[in-house]
């Protein structure tokens, strides 16, 4: 049985959230106005040069925790197709073209189409979406992501009766990932959900962060995001989403399936092999917190594994 | 003047420039600390950089003596205590950040770690390990040692650099890059070590048979 936690406040100290907005807000009119008037000002939130994108806030399935410093979430990355240390991507990541951009879905479905990623953009009104992610190496951060629901696109295609998963594919350009040239991965990097799990809606395609367009080192044009599982599961820079009627085989899990689960939901209970999950540093905070149960998202998609051994399907 | 022998006051001034230089792991650090530079996670970054510095120092120490039997510079030798221990002072810091900045004093968490996480546990005894070398590393303690038994003693930071290898290949996620890096390092080191023994323990007796027969 799984026990369901309580959420990790309590309603009474929740900041409304036009007040919390409004704050952002005011910060932003702020450093335009510093801009306009020519004055340096110090780092707050919003930073990137990216073009912004129109999209819908206030998302009930949005976090009201204190995002991460945008600096941190786009310095501090894992994409080892420009390198495996964590500051590798934002300086290695420019040389990713990603215009044009097409995203091939196909596999078991009525209507296999080949999208350009700016169709893709047009395809679902874009919300923002503010996540919690955490790493498998234990860190993590909270990340205002931009995007709709991946089950938008897998509605468009009609997969059949014979889609069972969900196999997504990441770019795989030598030319353009230095990195590639090292066999630390199998590459391309392949990642993949039941088909359950990607339909949920919090499981997003997703097109930015902080209101722009993703910087290449967090995925762009166009990558996964789902927020209850280890920050690996949500793949970036795919060109091919593929249905599938066998459990697709995924990158982490060739390269050492005794440490990387298909499933790989946050769970404090089920350690990996060589490091505790119990606990969590927050980027930007000192003292570790506890990890929660599918990453705090447990009232929403524990249902999805009713039934089903945590520590067997890890 | 000749390399090999360089008057007292010139290896004086040769320790206390490697003293200095030694010092600059932890001036970075402290300089990337008040500029903001250690980046999104500041504890990882300690915690890697000590550690690297750990076994840099580590194979550094290791090479003095084939570097003196291959240059013939005796007073590489006066380097090698300042080197250990600086490879013990960056162990410390890499163990101190673990346990306050990492795991802040939390027994429980730490007690789980060093039993549960096989890295952690030789990283751990390798420290231990490190800890009777640095304290016995004065003349004094050489002497009331002696050289045979001191020698037997500090001849452990063979398996200690081993084990500080095995320690950072355990913990990489993937990329072994480095931690192969430094495994061929160490290996080039002990193997050296391992060739001279060889030829030592193998020509005298030879000599010695030659000599029964003559």
């Amino acid at each position: 049985m799984l026990i369901r936690k309580p959420g990790d406040l309590r309603p009474s100290e929740i900041t409304p959230r036009n007040v919390y907005l409004r704050r952002r807000d005011f910060m932003k009119a702020a450093s335009a106005l510093a801009v306009a008037g020519g004055i340096a000002i110090p780092e707050v939130h919003a930073q990137g040069r990216g073009p912004k994108l129109a999209v819908a806030r206030n998302s009930p399935f949005s976090t009201i925790e204190e995002p991460t410093p945008y600096k941190d979430v786009t310095t501090y990355n894992n994409f080892y197709e420009f390198g495996t240390d964590k500051a590798d991507p934002a300086k290695h990541a420019h040389r990713l073209k990603t215009r044009p951009w097409t995203v091939a879905v196909e596999g078991e479905v009525k209507r296999p189409k080949v999208y350009d990623v700016d169709e893709l953009l047009k395809l679902a009104a874009l919300e923002e979406r503010i996540y919690r992610l955490r790493c498998v190496e234990g860190w993590s951060m909270v990340i205002p992501w931009i995007g709709f629901p991946l089950a938008e696109i897998i509605r468009q295609v009609e997969p059949t009766s014979r889609a069972k998963f969900v196999e997504f594919t990441t770019l795989y350009d030598r030319s353009r990932m230095p990195f590639t040239f090292m066999p630390v991965l199998d590459w391309p990097y392949v990642e993949g959900l039941r088909m359950d799990e990607a339909l949920h809606p919090l499981a997003i395609l997703c097109f930015g962060l902080y209101g722009e367009v993703l910087p290449n080192q967090n995925g762009a044009p166009v990558r996964i995001v789902v927020p209850w599982k280890y920050g690996f599961k949500s793949a970036k820079s795919i060109v091919k989403i593929r249905f599938t009627e066998r459990q697709p085989r995924t990158s982490w899990e060739k390269a050492a399936p005794q440490e990387y689960g298909f499933y790989s939901n946050v769970n404090p209970e089920v350690d990996h092999p060589r490091w505790s999950q119990a606990r969590e540093r927050r980027i930007g905070e000192f003292l570790k917190r506890p990890t929660l149960l599918f990453n705090g998202y447990a009232d929403q998609v524990a249902g999805l594994y009713g039934g089903m051994d945590l520590r067997r399907y890890f | 003047m000749s390399l090999a022998r360089l008057a007292e006051q010139q290896v004086t001034r040769i320790k206390a420039i490697a003293f200095v230089l030694c010092l600059y792991p932890l001036a970075r650090l402290a300089v990337l600390g008040v500029t903001g530079g250690l980046g999104a996670n500041p504890i990882e970054f300690i915690t890697r950089s000590t550690g690297r510095w750990t076994l840099t120092f580590l194979l550094i120490a290791l090479a003095a003596t084939p570097l003196r039997r291959w240059t013939g510079w005796l007073w590489i030798m006066r380097l090698r205590r300042l080197l250990g221990l600086y490879a013990f002072f960056y162990a410390a810091l890499h163990f101190l950040t673990y346990i306050w900045l990492d795991q802040f004093f939390d027994p429980m968490a730490i007690a789980r770690d060093v039993l549960k996480r096989p890295f952690i546990t030789l990283g751990f005894t390798c420290f231990l390990l490190l800890i009777p070398l640095a304290a016995t590393s004065t003349d004094r303690m050489m002497r009331r040692l002696g050289g045979a038994r001191w020698q037997l003693l500090h001849r452990f930071v063979y398996f200690i650099a081993i084990g500080g290898v095995v320690h950072y290949w355990w913990l990489v996620k993937k990329d072994i890059t480095l931690p192969l890096a430094y495994g061929a390092v160490l290996a080039l080191l002990l193997g050296a070590r391992l060739a001279w023994y060889r030829r030592r323990n193998s020509l005298p007796a030879m000599a010695r048979q030659m000599g029964r027969l003559g």
